[in-house]
């Protein structure tokens, strides 16, 4: 009988084996592989390798790792993966900001297997790397149509290293011009840290913009903070509480009135794909998290890639090697003087690259639009039914569509019951929920809960997660007890997490922890 | 057929949920829920993209089709290392990483992902017990990143804004340090100064060393083995150099070599870091690179990492132990104002693959692959270097990479190697453009996925195309 | 095992109710008795302290006698130490002072008191900064840093503290109006000092935001800025506060905390100045350039005209706008949850001409942007 998602409380328990760690499952002398030996006749004929090694380098004691048949290990690291609650488990909605999507496993078992990716070294002849290539550039023109730049760069791991490219690449820009006034940054309060994180790194000045009455940013603010000595404005559109601000163009062309560049934090374009794009807003500087939006797994956080596009001007500031197409093959150009150099080795995370293609190729135009609205549908039928329950509410913007993600507020629960967010997260884990993402620093909304339920989950999954949020805020304000020592269904009880830690209260290795335990204390 | 296709990764795709969902929402068409988007911001046509592969097996079969195009380092036989070795990945590594729950997990707190934070706490663990340093995190985005972020560190540890770096050092982490190291203004960027190597050796040229040191040196920076193969045998003295001039050593060492080779915090290293892709992780052109920092069990340094470190903390349960981030007060250990940091997505997945590599190959396993891979290494050197017109360029012990001049055979490393491609093998890294003092020379790389079959073939390959 | 300490004021928030706008002074409180008042507080630091019940074995309980705790204790259902005793029905400020005096004395390690902003200067007076305190809000006049929201959060922040959640305490500001004016309708705050209050810490989210800095490192890093970009030929009017003290420090000179210094050529030429004295080195025209630091005071995001009267709008009006800086630590704007910063000068013509947007420093090389009203 199909169950009704209304009501419907998942009976939920999590995997919990107790499990050793793997220093201590240690039996000396057994073995987990047997690696091959040198030829019998290479030794014969030049000996051991490690007899040449000088005596100052010869290492005296071998490292003391785990020693441990093969079935152990497999098990160990098993039993592990089951203390695991990943997208593939568990309808990772709560997680905001983020953007959980299905990775497809055709991808993922392209990825993993395929030697013509798995197996390659990036300094072969690009002759024999052409598929490579021609993935890296098709799908170069694939994200340039969808956003409207003209170049794309897939070095950055991750979003917030693309993000200090970009701020190398300002830096560069200005430098190549030979304006070295310009040495500030502009960034909004609801912007993911790392515009200003990272431009900072680079060795600019922050300014961040505190919002206005609906949550965004001011127009007026943005217009104090920009002078002749602004480099570039970095900021997220729609911001992480979902909210598409309707004069990002005006705060464009107010920073190109002065000279500066705009960089687009696209973290948060899911549901904004083939609806409105960065050029036509009038951007110079953007960057897709491809482990977000284009569906490769987010991997316990990396290894991602976080694509850099810029316009046309901006082309010659990108890291080498420059993947180009002459129209029969394609090459490696690292004859670029004006590049700001590398952030990462070789050609960033190939796998995440070629994922990214496979995806954007399975869906097409209908399909990429189709995630993106599906993805918005998704959120604002998600809100208007938590907006029901007591104890959440929804600050700034009353009454406006928010795009693919809300930043809802436990503020009403608390001051009602002294429960916060992170103790509602703590207690949906015993539905199946592996967390609540609370919200980026700094916490602007009080008790900030950030949702965003992306295309992958269906109406059922949505009504489920909604049937259980009402049912912890139920608890909070009837049955405390259920709250207070929740989480029930996982493989740990509650943490405690010290920010008051002393060096000899942590640690963070084997070797540390032996350590502590000795001087007595760590006890556990 | 419907004109609406339902699509297999999008649920609500189905028309029929879509308008129930429409109509809870209150809206009469999708474009409608963008009431907010101003519509001369709106697209107003479809997105020029290819023409989609709905069909799995479609897309599946096209993607093979584009990957077929490559050669591949299994049907070739490959001799490039310069930072992306190859070595030989065990199953058990595999099976674990393509796990789901481990694969398609991300910020879940240590109740739900306990398994996750044990496994970042066990990789660390390993890590630190192979560079004998107490410290580590979770890794960065590459080897190269690493020993920019060591350099920033030691900066701000000491106050002083110049860096020694070897002459010999890998030139893509070289490209990166100096991006990491520039800054706006041009008095807060890190000034490099690089260092000479012995013609001769290879190795560090310690008399310039001792000549360029200074009290406003920040860090001597040192690869062992360095890019160009060579083991520095003088470590230990070079980081004497370092230390009595008030400088941190920064040692960039590969974790494959640390079974046989001396542990950088053995021989006064203060910080180590490099790059783990040999234990455990695929080359993917790249892909599988990942980087470690590690230091010693003291404030001074831990208080300047930017990562969040995992480690052990107690539940409400007495006796029950958790893995979680924990935080250290930095109250007394305030960061020096000027470090500017910022993290995110890194490499986290990877942790697992290295953590099963090393469990997997335990300290013998370790000392034997050191072993494995420098002997095959040395025949290789000794055949190759037999070939009339080819010659070793340095005298000094290597691990598994060498550098051979091809000066005299009248040919360049771009000739040889293209005629090297036609049997199939890829020969070592050309070494002309980013060091162009050694003539035509070229870095090789041999490891425990090669063995004396594919070694002689390769020798009589290179004998054939020198002297063709 | 942990020692709490807890007293009550019996007569916190008397006057409130009766429109009385506080109940400092005896006077006062007859009137409010004469009126009917029947004390408040006792009732909310009932439901306070019953958060505590469940948790009695982590903790030890001191307190005053009947109405200064005692009977609290009972209602809540805890056990609990009695010490000192009062002339019950008649206690005064002064019986405040005492029971904080012996409960330090005593070595409790958390002083948690129920009252208003005098209550709070009277634990100041008492104990300092020596132990850490909370307050459970009770009084009609709260404009102190060191009150929980509502006692319903300060009973859970007590339970996590007997339970070793809450380790770390941070400074909170001890505020008060004077109750005289504020009851002609003149609202002046004035800051008093500092308690040392318990900070709840949260196990969140650090994973993907980066580490997150204490206050005080967000303090040290703007007061290392400032100093960087410190003048030594203008002359700088140093507001009142902990975040000026820190700036102070930074820069090696005495300063005074609740008071205005002035600053040239890193030099301190003038200590805990009144308007009078400011405004008569303003005229002296030996100083071209003048600069004004402040910051923000209490949770209201007052940065003129509360606890620092002394910067007037005669002041303001010869320093100039673009020469004030405004310096205040990341939590403290967070705290403001997107309010904007308020200026009460006395004189529309200035609150005017403040009014608009502002930068704040809140760390090295980094400000927020703001709207003043």
């Amino acid at each position: 009988m199909r169950r009704d998602y209304d009501t419907y409380l998942r009976q939920f328990h999590e995997a919990k084996w107790d499990e050793e760690l793997i220093f201590e499952l240690s039996v000396p002398g057994e073995r987990g592989i047997l690696v091959p030996q040198p030829d019998e006749e290479i030794v014969n004929e030049v000996g051991n390798g490690i007899d040449r090694i000088p005596e100052t380098m010869r290492r005296k004691k071998l490292p003391e790792l785990p020693e441990l048949s093969q079935p152990r290990i497999n098990r160990h690291y098993l039993r592990l993966t089951q203390e695991i609650m990943g997208m593939d488990v568990a309808p990772d909605i709560c997680e905001g900001t983020c953007t959980m999507k299905y990775s497809p496993k055709v991808q993922e078992h392209m990825v993993a297997h395929n030697p013509g990716l798995v197996d390659i070294h990036p300094y072969q002849d690009p002759d024999t790397l052409q598929g490579l290539l021609e993935i890296y550039k098709k799908t170069e023109n694939m994200v340039c149509e969808i956003s409207g730049m003209d170049a794309f760069n897939f070095h950055a791991g991750g979003g917030a290293a693309a993000c200090y490219l970009g701020a190398c690449i300002v830096r560069e820009y200005f430098h190549s011009k030979g304006d070295d006034k310009r040495d500030e940054i502009i960034t909004t309060i609801f912007s993911h840290p790392c515009d200003a994180g990272a431009p900072a790194t680079a060795g600019f000045k922050v300014i961040t913009l505190m919002p206005g009455e609906d949550g965004l940013p001011e127009l007026g603010a943005l217009k104090e903070a920009l002078s002749e000595r602004t480099a570039a404005i970095f900021v997220t559109n729609p911001e992480d509480t979902g909210i598409f601000n309707p004069h990002i163009q005006e705060y464009v062309e107010a920073a190109h009135e002065v000279g500066a560049l705009c960089y687009y934090d696209q973290a948060n374009v899911n549901g904004i794909m083939g609806i409105t794009r960065a050029r036509e807003t009038g951007f110079d500087l953007i960057h897709y998290n491809l482990h977000k939006t284009f569906s490769s797994p987010h991997g316990g956080m990396g290894p991602g890639c976080g694509a850099l596009g810029v316009r046309e001007f901006l082309k010659p500031y990108l890291p080498v090697p420059r993947v180009e197409h002459d129209g029969e093959r394609y090459t490696l150009d690292s004859d670029c003087p004006q590049s700001c150099g590398k952030i990462r080795e070789f050609l960033g995370n190939t796998h995440v690259v070629a994922r990214a293609y496979m995806w954007i190729m399975q869906l097409g135009a209908e399909g990429i639009k189709e995630a993106a609205v599906c993805s918005v549908l998704n959120n604002q039928y998600l809100m208007k039914k938590l907006s029901e329950i007591k104890g959440i509410e929804i600050m700034f913007a009353e009454g406006k569509r928010r795009l693919e993600q809300c930043r809802y507020s436990w503020g009403p629960l608390f001051e009602d019951t002294g429960f916060t967010s992170l103790d509602v997260s703590k207690r949906l884990i015993d539905f199946g929920y592996e967390h609540i993402w609370l919200s980026h620093h700094p916490f602007l909304v009080p008790e900030p809960m950030t949702l965003e339920p992306t295309e992958s989950n269906s109406k059922d999954d949505l009504d489920e997660l909604v049937c259980a949020i009402r049912e912890v805020a139920r608890e909070c304000y009837e049955e405390p007890e259920l709250i207070k020592g929740a989480p029930f269904h996982a493989p740990i009880h509650d943490v405690y997490c010290d920010e008051n830690n002393t060096l000899d209260k942590i640690a963070v290795t084997y070797r540390q922890l032996q350590k502590r335990r000795a001087a007595g204390t760590i006890h556990v | 057929m419907s004109k609406k296709t339902v699509f297999p990764y999008i649920p609500n795709s189905v028309p029929e949920i879509q308008r129930e969902m429409l109509d809870y929402v209150g809206a009469e068409h999708v474009i409608d829920l963008y009431e907010e988007v101003p519509e001369k911001l709106r697209l107003d046509r479809d997105l020029n993209l290819p023409k989609a592969i709905r069909d799995e097996q479609g897309i599946k079969r096209h993607m093979e089709h584009l990957l077929n195009k490559n050669a591949n380092c299994n049907e070739y036989d490959n001799y490039m290392g310069a930072g992306c070795a190859q070595h030989y990945v065990p199953a058990v590594c595999d099976e674990i990483a393509t796990r789901g729950e481990l694969l398609t997990c991300y910020g879940a707190e240590t109740w739900a992902d306990h398994g996750k934070y044990q496994i970042f706490f066990e990789y660390q663990s390993m890590i630190a017990e192979l560079v004998q340093m107490d410290f580590t995190t979770v890794p960065c985005h590459c080897g190269g990143q690493a020993a920019a972020t060591g350099l920033c560190m030691a900066s701000r540890m000491t106050g002083r804004k110049r860096v020694l770096l070897p002459k010999n050092m890998n030139p893509e982490n070289l490209s990166i340090i100096k991006n990491y190291c520039s800054s706006v203004h041009e008095e807060n960027a890190l000034e490099i100064d690089m260092i000479n190597y012995d013609p001769d050796t290879g190795r560090m040229d310690i008399a310039e060393l001792k000549d360029k040191i200074g009290d406003d040196v920040a860090a001597v920076f040192l690869e062992n083995p360095n890019y160009l193969g060579v083991i520095e045998s003088d470590a230990k003295e070079i980081g004497g150099i370092a230390r009595e001039n008030g400088a941190e050593f920064v040692v960039y060492a590969d974790p494959i070599t640390l079974g046989v080779l001396e542990a950088p915090g053995n021989y006064g290293a203060t910080l180590a870091v490099g790059d783990i892709h040999s234990v455990g992780l695929h080359l993917y052109a790249g892909g599988g690179q990942a980087g470690y920092i590690a230091s010693p069990d003291d404030m001074r340094y831990i208080s300047e990492f930017k990562e969040l470190v995992d480690g052990v903390t107690e539940t409400t349960v007495p006796g029950e132990i958790a893995y979680c981030i924990v935080l250290i007060n930095r109250t007394h250990y305030a960061m020096r104002e000027k470090g500017k940091e910022f993290t995110g997505t890194q490499n986290n997945l990877w942790t697992a693959p290295v953590a099963v590599y090393l469990a997997l190959m335990g300290p013998q396993g370790m000392q034997e692959i050191g072993n494995t891979i420098m002997t095959n290494a040395e025949y290789a050197a000794k055949k190759l270097s037999a070939i009339p017109g080819v010659s070793m360029q340095f005298k000094a012990p290597f691990f598994q990479e060498f550098v051979l001049n091809y000066d005299e055979t009248g040919k360049t490393v771009e000739e040889i190697n293209k005629m090297l491609l036609e049997e199939k093998i890829f020969g070592g890294v050309d070494l002309s453009k980013d060091f162009p003092e050694l003539g035509q020379s070229t870095l090789y790389c041999v490891t425990e996925t090669s063995d004396k079959e594919s070694i002689d073939h390769l020798a009589q390959a290179l004998a054939r195309t020198v002297h063709a | 095992m942990k020692k709490i300490g807890f007293i009550v004021n019996p007569i916190a928030g008397i006057g409130g109710k009766v429109g009385l706008k506080g109940s400092d002074g005896a006077e006062t409180l007859k009137r409010a008795l004469t009126l009917g008042a029947v004390p408040e507080s006792g009732k909310k630091a009932v439901t306070a302290m019953r958060e505590l019940a469940e948790a009695q074995n982590l903790f030890e309980l001191y307190t005053y006698p009947a109405e200064m705790g005692a009977n609290i204790c009972e209602e809540a259902g805890l056990e609990y130490r009695e010490l000192g005793e009062i002339a019950s029905g008649h206690t005064t400020a002064a019986d405040t002072r005492i029971a904080a005096e012996k409960l330090k004395e005593s070595g409790v390690d958390l002083l948690v008191f129920v009252g208003g902003d005098g209550t709070a200067r009277d634990i100041m007076d008492a104990v300092g900064t020596d132990i850490p305190v909370l307050g459970i809000p009770a009084g009609c006049k709260i404009h102190s840093g060191v009150y929980a929201l509502n006692p319903k959060t300060a009973g859970k922040l007590l339970r996590e503290y007997v339970e070793g959640k809450v380790r770390e305490t941070i400074e909170a500001e001890v505020m008060d109006i004077n109750e005289e004016l504020f009851r002609q309708g003149i609202v002046e705050a004035q800051l008093y000092g500092y308690l040392q209050i318990p900070r709840e810490t949260k196990m969140v989210q650090h994973l993907k935001s980066g580490r997150r800095y204490s206050e005080s490192v967000s303090v040290d890093m703007l007061s290392s800025y400032i100093a960087d970009i410190w003048e030594p030929d203008t002359l700088y009017i140093v507001g009142t506060g902990s975040t000026t003290a820190a700036i102070m420090k930074k820069m090696g000179l005495p300063n005074t905390l609740l008071g205005v210094d002035l600053v040239w050529r890193k030099k301190v030429i003038a200590s805990d100045c009144t308007e009078k004295q400011i405004l008569n080195v303003l005229k002296s025209g030996k100083y071209n350039h003048v600069k004004i630091i402040v910051t923000v005071i209490g949770g209201q995001g007052y940065i003129f005209g509360r606890g620092n009267q002394q910067i007037s709008a005669d002041v303001i009006r010869m320093v100039g706008r673009e020469n004030i800086i405004v310096a205040a630590s990341k939590d403290k704007m967070l705290s403001l949850f997107g309010k904007p910063l308020y200026v009460d000068t006395g004189n529309e013509e200035i609150n005017e001409l403040l009014s608009g947007y502002i930068r704040v420093v809140v760390g090295y090389e980094e400000t927020y942007v703001t709207k003043i009203m």
